[in-house]
């Protein structure tokens, strides 16, 4: 098996692991930390995943998702903190 | 040979940081604990597991001199940068946002943010 489908894999199976905390979180601040975790986790498997396809073009499109993602991240936190 | 080992050993020590940081956001008490243990822990798997990435299109490109694996090399390498600033700065940003919204940490005793806020 490719190391890379396994890394990929394992990872996916972590995202679902996360989604649990995401669903359940008692307050929308817990959700918010599982979003941030899974964004990065998909980040790390987008990386993994070209190296699997021999695709570079996933690796570009992996650093527009972190950097749209940290926006993201950002401004659900200046809402929540009743900054917005 | 040399290269398989260290590649995989890249993957298990990111695998195993990743699930470390998986575990912890199921497992601990409140939010705080939670941005602690998912934030550093999760960081510091997808970088190894990208390192594991860099090692194998580094060493590829010696080998071929094929210039597809140099980009994917470049290019990984600009993402883990830009994952682990933009990681740190949105914990921040969510833990200050919990504060502000009046989330306590469990079992705390004293709020000296909250008594430094407020002369």
């Amino acid at each position: 098996m490719s190391p890379w489908i396994f890394t990929a894999s394992i990872m996916a199976a972590l995202m679902l692991l996360a989604m649990v905390r995401m669903v359940k979180g008692p307050t929308s601040a817990d959700r918010l930390v599982a979003l941030d975790s899974i964004n990065t986790l998909v980040v790390a498997s987008m990386i993994v995943l070209a190296a699997a396809f021999r695709q570079v073009v996933f690796v570009d499109v992996a650093i527009v998702y972190a950097l749209l993602s940290y926006v993201g991240a950002l401004f659900i936190a200046k809402y929540l903190g009743g900054e917005l | 040979m040399i290269l398989n080992i260290l590649i995989w050993t890249a993957i298990g020590i990111g695998l195993f940081f990743n699930t470390l940081g998986v575990v912890g956001i199921l497992r601990f008490p409140d939010v705080y604990t939670r941005l602690h243990a998912d934030t550093k822990a999760t960081t510091f798997g997808s970088i190894f597991t990208s390192l594991a990435v860099i090692l194998y299109a580094a060493a590829h490109y010696f080998k071929t001199q094929d210039g597809q694996y140099a980009t994917l090399a470049l290019h990984a390498i600009i993402a883990v940068v830009v994952l682990a600033i933009t990681n740190a700065t949105a914990a921040h940003a969510i833990a200050r946002a919990a504060h502000r919204r009046g989330h306590k940490p469990v079992q705390a005793v004293c709020d000296r943010l909250e008594e430094h806020n407020q002369p």
